[in-house]
């Protein structure tokens, strides 16, 4: 089933991972799930608390996942997943970005390359722990 | 009345729930009273008796680290939320 990526909420990703560079960046994803498919329609930025090696590595703090959670809650919509970037780097997941994934969410990782947003991906966690790609109607 | 907060990621194994009443005089005994009601919820709480390293749990607003751990007592009143760790990068 295909994930609906709205224009704006991609533009938003986009531009906070270039706004971070050469730092990963990382935020949240709210929308729709419904028996037709998910629909990505708004990203909000979260801090990333990683006190250091922030150009390889994103952390966020549970309060900001708890106040995410409460946004979802406040406004009606699901709280869908996590972006990230990757500076200089395929959009691909790594092992440290496997072993810290939960079911259900979509993970959308940006490739930034020297500064430019670039390609993006979305992957969810399947039942046996592994990253499968997740299409994208862009 | 007391409740366990579950996180989105988690809702789709207790059907959509995003609170539950716990059972427990601990932090352990109510997680594994949880994954008694769900046992799909298991692989991704526990490992045997302890709490996967990507999970935190806050008893009201305290990190369970600060406290007792899994040990942590809970009493009548108490919330307990599970709260998954987001964390990742390139390499």
């Amino acid at each position: 089933m295909m994930t609906e990526l709205n224009e704006l909420a991609e533009a938003a990703i986009r531009t906070h991972g270039e706004a971070t560079y050469p730092h990963e960046c990382c935020g949240f994803l709210f929308g729709k799930e419904s028996e037709n498919g998910r629909v990505i329609d708004l990203a909000l930025e979260a801090e990333n608390s990683q006190v250091e090696n922030r150009e390889r590595r994103f952390l966020v703090s549970p309060e900001d996942y708890r106040k995410a959670e409460q946004h979802a809650e406040k406004t009606g919509l699901d709280l869908l997943g996590i972006y990230h970037s990757h500076p200089d780097h395929p959009a691909i997941p790594s092992e440290h970005d496997r072993k810290e994934a939960m079911p259900f969410f979509s993970y959308i990782i940006v490739s930034v390359k020297k500064g430019a947003a670039d390609e993006l991906r979305s992957w969810v966690l399947d039942p046996d722990f592994q990253f499968e790609e997740e299409l994208l109607n862009q | 009345m007391s409740y366990i907060n579950i996180p989105t990621p988690l809702r789709k194994f207790t059907d959509n729930s995003a609170k539950e009443e716990f059972k427990g005089a601990t932090v352990i005994e109510a997680l594994k009273s949880l994954t008694a009601t769900y046992p799909a919820l298991a692989p991704y709480l526990l490992d045997g008796e302890q709490i996967k390293p990507y999970i935190k749990l806050f008893k009201g607003d305290t990190d369970i680290h600060s406290l007792n751990k899994e040990q942590t007592t809970l009493e009548e009143g108490d919330t307990l939320s599970i709260i998954p760790a987001i964390a990742g990068g390139k390499i």
